[in-house]
């Protein structure tokens, strides 16, 4: 089982969250031709190392979250909320709310 | 074997005596006792009949790794098969039976595959059956199964009880700072430091006493006593009787409790097991290790059991296993045994595969008038049932010669020990083996975890406490965020040095020399598949089935991967290890699945009319999680009476149907308007307040995701439905959405769903229905509310609600949606006001029934293979904005005209019926995957016949007019239909006008 950090919550069980998928995929715009879309849908890194990829505090906070992974060995090296103005209110020197 | 218990010693309670069976047969033990160790102190030595060949076994060990004496214990349901006698707490009463065997282990017919034994060497199976000509015909399966009957016969272990299991069982979480596994001096010095240090710490035992291996020490346990006494005021949690199973991410460490299976008749409120989740955010591992045997000739024998095992029985259980006692070892652990044993007045002839002993254990065994011999070893046990005597070996290990015979009734063996570094390969920490210990130990890590003791290869007691001590200040500095220190405790602590020793042979001498006692491995075995060219560890376990007991190898890897090095003129690490996994001793599947059975098996949603449902006679069915009124049965009415009444009356009068399940979503922003043009692909964007509208949505991919409706209440304000299937989906969708993609929007998306109660309002006469119910019944006026108006208006007592005017029947339909804890008056009062007009109440039978006939899509329909052209919306979506799905559902695959889409299904004899989930076949090719599938059915009331609802590739143009089979080979059989419009009653749509 992960435990995954929170950024609003503290530390909690992966079961509590939801896996979404990639976060370093840019989704292109609407209107963006298909070949963009097929990119960004369907091409993925099979990354043997730290990867980034969205969850979702389902049974929580329901916020989406960028954690930074390592496939090899499930140790997670960051977590920062998904949404741009979120992560900035989160400023280091206040760190996550850790509250295990 | 002559094994007696003696008077006046161990730490059993001879105050307390307790009364069990063994195969019908009434013994005593006393309070403290194991099965084990009362079977033995009633010398009992059959204990067991072996996997394959049915060879009589005894005691090998006093633990976990116990691979002889496995036992059935209970009763009834409560059989439970499989058990280690070791390590089963006596009770009074418990019922204990030998297994694998008839009439008895003591006389077993089955042993006749002894005798054939070469037909049960490795891979025998797969060689002998798979290479029968019925495989090369291809007819071979039927055959393989017919002989693996009659094999899983004669080969096999206890049997399970068939009936469902009576007992509870729980779930539990915890947390903790430092977990320690083992209670041993290690674990409780690791414990007792951190305790003091302030941390909170968890300390847990698989046995039932706190101790390890200080319960085998021939001192008095007062100084034990105090110091758990100790342990437990420094605010330690002991945690006896409980199993660290596995080692998982992120510190979180499966326990396994076991409640009451130590007790004769437990409290019908406690549970049998608890399984614990605990997270702990550092773990001491001090789980100990493992004595090894060696593989000699009939090293199986009742009588022949660790060295180890006879010093537990003896000084914890005051137990002798015999009188003249013959014990071979390779190390100095077994002095100390022989002297204890010596004590207790046994006759012992220690020998010692080394050349040179310590001086000091020589000393000390001429002291105990132990007669000692180096250089020595056991080469074959004697004794059918119990072993008689042992024939030696003279020389060292690979040079053994035949040496005499010695008499005994109880041969003990120490090959060495292995610490038990399983927890750390569930963190993928793989052992590494240590040449000078003869055993395999852990590599260093970054995880946050310490061995220590034994654990980590140190034999000596003092140094098992200091490494404990030790893990714990690696704990402090890692909680500290500080950089953790480097073990300092060296492994070993042996005055001499270990001789590896794994097997002893001397040529053309080969009895059965087992290496896995419990699948009967023997060291033929293993060579015989390094003949065949197995060369991985990995492979010879699977073949050999070596290590894939329920001991998982405790007792014989090491020695098995010994043979395969020496086989393969190699060393142990470059042979390697096997993975060790999850759970360390059997676990039951009862503990795993704790509470979550019958009714608990998944949660139960239920909305705020279902108490009402019931009054009204509902009978109610599953829908996701949530319980739905299926259909209201009048007296003598079945469900196909009560169903196709419940449409009928709905087409003709009026019907109310809770549909609260449905999802709901509040809207709310000024760029509302944007997130619903963006993810519906009908447009949005000009939808006036006051009115709904039907919408589909597609995923990324193209595929539709879900439909539903969205209620414009305001400029910046909607409310959304969706299906009561995908309400969860398409909510996370648009929090996703907002969150990562379009974090600019200004929009709140809100789960409302059980916020509201819903409730179809359907039938020609819905709208006096609704007259009668609200505060101004001209407000549901055609003029004021139309087809797809939606309203914010009170109900009589000024009950808020919403309105909309939906139709999923094709009739004239309103939607009510009211604060659910007004749902029952609310439905109470459409309910009045429904039954003088002869209206009904309805189900989802009857919901289906008359989407069916309208052909309108639902969860069977949009599986997520269904683009909005199959399922006959093309036209709803907009050519002329982007959305999501927009650009990806233009691929070819997804254009072509010959696609499966959604077409209506009449059986070609009216009087015909045929079933969802058959195949649509041209008439001329009924064959394989056919041409399509039906994804619904029902009688039709409106139209006096079976109709159905699926694809067929290329749609109604394609097929009509065609001959068309509905083949459902494993039930109805080939029915002929005809493929028909979707649009099956009322293709115009004027009836939703009323
Ligand atoms: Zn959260």
């Amino acid at each position: 089982m992960l435990r995954i950090p929170c950024p609003f919550c503290g530390t909690r069980d992966h079961s509590e969250f939801s896996y979404g998928g990639d976060a370093s995929v840019d989704y292109p715009a609407l209107d963006a031709p298909a070949e963009a879309w097929l990119e960004a849908v369907f091409q993925r890194e099979n990354i043997d190392g730290v990867q980034e990829e969205t969850w979702q505090h389902l049974h929580g906070c329901r916020m989406w979250i960028i954690v930074e992974r390592d496939t090899r060995t499930h140790e997670i090296h960051s977590v920062r909320p998904a949404h741009p103005g979120m992560a900035q209110t989160q400023s280091p020197e206040r760190g996550p709310a850790d509250r295990s | 074997m002559t094994a007696r218990r003696l008077p006046n010693s161990g730490h059993i309670d001879r105050t307390q005596a307790l009364s069990f069976t063994w195969d019908g047969e009434p013994l005593k033990g006393y309070a403290g006792d194991t099965l084990a160790s009362a079977l033995l102190a009633n010398n009992q030595q059959v204990l067991g009949r072996s996997f394959k060949y049915h060879r009589p076994r005894g005691l090998m060990s006093a633990g976990v790794e116990e691979s002889g004496a496995l036992v059935t214990v209970g009763q009834g349901a409560r059989r439970d098969a499989n058990v280690r006698a070791t390590t089963q707490e006596l009770y009074h009463g418990l019922v204990a039976q030998g297994q694998n065997a008839w009439p008895s282990v003591r006389l077993d017919v089955g042993a006749v595959n002894g005798l054939f034994g070469r037909f049960f060497s490795a891979g025998f199976y797969y060689k002998t059956f798979m290479g029968l000509p019925p495989f090369e015909w291809g007819r071979g399966t039927g055959m393989w199964m017919r002989y693996e009957k009659i094999i899983r016969k004669a080969a096999g272990m206890g049997k399970a009880s068939r009936a469902p299991d009576p007992d509870p069982y729980e779930h539990a979480h915890a947390y903790c700072e430092l977990l320690v596994v083992g209670s041993g001096p290690a674990g409780r010095a690791a414990a007792l430091s951190a305790a003091q240090a302030g941390l909170d710490v968890v300390l847990v035992e698989q046995d039932a006493v706190l101790g390890g291996d200080s319960l085998s020490q021939p001192q008095a346990r007062a100084d034990l006593a105090q110091e758990i006494k100790t342990l437990s005021t420094a605010g330690v949690r002991l945690m006896p009787r409980t199993t660290a199973f596995g080692l998982y991410d992120g510190g979180v460490a499966g326990l396994l409790e076991r409640v009451t299976d130590h007790v004769a008749t437990p409290a019908p409120w406690m549970p049998r097991q608890r399984f614990w989740t605990l997270r702990a955010q550092y773990t001491v591992v001090a789980a100990g290790a493992l004595e090894r045997h060696v593989a000699f000739g009939n090293n199986d024998r009742p009588g022949v059991m660790t060295a180890n095992s006879a010093r537990i029985y003896l000084n914890r259980f005051g137990i002798r296993g015999g009188e003249d006692i013959l014990i071979a070892t390779n190390n100095d652990s077994a002095y100390s045994c022989a002297q204890n044993l010596a004590q207790a007045g046994a006759h012992i002839k220690l020998i010692d595969a080394r050349d040179t002993v310590p001086r000091q254990l020589r000393a000390q065994a001429e002291q105990s008038g132990i007669a000692l011999h180096t250089g020595m070893a056991p080469l074959n046990a004697l004794g059918t049932k119990g072993v008689t005597a042992v024939e030696l070996a003279q020389g060292n290990p690979g040079n053994w010669r035949q040496a005499g015979v010695v008499e005994c009734d109880l041969a003990l063996i120490s090959g060495g020990w292995s610490p038990i570094v399983n927890l750390l390969s569930h963190r993928g920490i793989q052992p590494v083996w240590d040449a000078q210990q003869a055993c395999f130990l852990p590599a260093p890590t970054t995880e946050p975890l310490a061995l220590a003791g034994s654990a980590a290869g140190i034999w000596d007691q003092a140094a098992c406490v200091r490494s404990g001590q030790a893990a714990t200040q690696c704990a402090l500095a890692h909680l500290a965020g500080q950089p953790v220190p480097k073990a300092d405790q060296p492994s070993g602590g042996w005055e001499g040095a270990i001789t590896p020793l794994y097997e002893v042979s001397v040529p053309r001498r080969n009895p059965k020399a087992f290496v896995d006692p419990q699948h009967d491995v023997t060291t033929e075995d293993i060579r015989l598949a390094h003949r065949e060219g197995y060369v991985s560890v990995e492979h010879l376990k699977r073949y050999t089935t070596l290590g894939m007991a329920t001991d998982q190898g405790k007792m014989g890897n090491i020695i098995g991967l010994a043979l395969m090095a020496q086989a393969l003129g190699k060393e142990i690490p470059e042979v390697g290890t096997t993975t060790f996994r999850p759970p360390y001793t059997p676990i039951s599947i009862g503990a795993l699945k704790g509470r979550n059975i019958g009714g608990h098996f998944r949660p139960l949603r239920r909305t705020p009319l279902h108490d009402w449902n019931l009054k009204q006679g509902g009978t109610m069915t599953m829908a996701g999680l949530w319980h739905r009124p299926w259909y209201f049965a009048g007296t003598g009415e079945t469900i196909g009476d009560a169903y196709v009444r419940e449409a009928e009356t709905v087409r003709r009068t009026v019907g109310l149907c809770d549909v609260t399940s449905l999802g709901k979503i509040a809207i709310q922003g000024p760029d509302a308007t944007e997130l619903l043009n963006r993810v519906y692909s009908n447009p949005f964007a000009k939808l006036p307040v006051g009115k709904a509208r039907y919408g589909i949505m597609l995923r990324d991919d193209g595929f539709v995701m879900d439909d539903g409706t969205s209620w414009r209440l305001g400029e910046t304000e909607y409310f959304m439905t969706t299906t009561t299937a995908h309400a969860g989906k398409v909510m996370a969708f648009l929090e996703e959405l907002l969150q990562t993609r379009w974090s600019n929007l200004r929009v709140h998306v809100t789960s409302v769903s059980e916020q509201w109660a819903g409730v179809a309002v359907a039938g020609p006469l819905s709208r006096q229905v609704l007259e009668s119910c609200t505060e101004d019944p001209g407000c549901v006026a055609d003029s004021t509310l139309p087809f797809m108006g939606v309203l914010e208006t009170t109900l009589k007592g000024g009950i808020p609600c919403r309105i909309a005017r939906i139709s999923f029947s094709g009739e004239r339909a309103f939607e009510v949606y009211v604060p659910s804890d007004f749902g029952p008056t609310v439905m109470q009062a459409l309910w009045d006001s429904a039954r003088p007009l002869r209206g009904c109440l309805y189900g989802l039978e009857a919901l289906g029934a008359l989407r069916i006939e309208k052909g309108h899509v639902t969860g069977a329909e949009l599986d997520g293979r269904v683009t909005v052209e199959d399922a006959g919306l093309g036209r709803m979506a907009s050519d002329k904005k982007s959305y999501i799905g927009s650009a990806l559902r233009k691929r070819p695959d997804m254009t072509r005209k010959n696609r499966p889409r959604l077409v209506g299904i009449f059986p070609r004899d009216r009087r015909e019926i045929f079933n969802a989930g058959s195949l649509l076949c041209a008439a001329d090719h009924v064959e394989g995957y056919g041409e399509g599938w039906i994804t619904a059915v029902t009688h039709s009331p409106a139209l006096g016949h079976w109709i159905g609802l699926g694809f067929i590739n290329g749609g109604y143009g394609e097929w009509q007019n065609r001959e068309v089979i509905a083949a459902d080979p494993l039930r109805k059989g080939n029915t002929g239909v005809e493929i028909v419009s979707p649009h099956m009653f009322d293709a115009d749509g004027e009836r939703v006008y009323g």
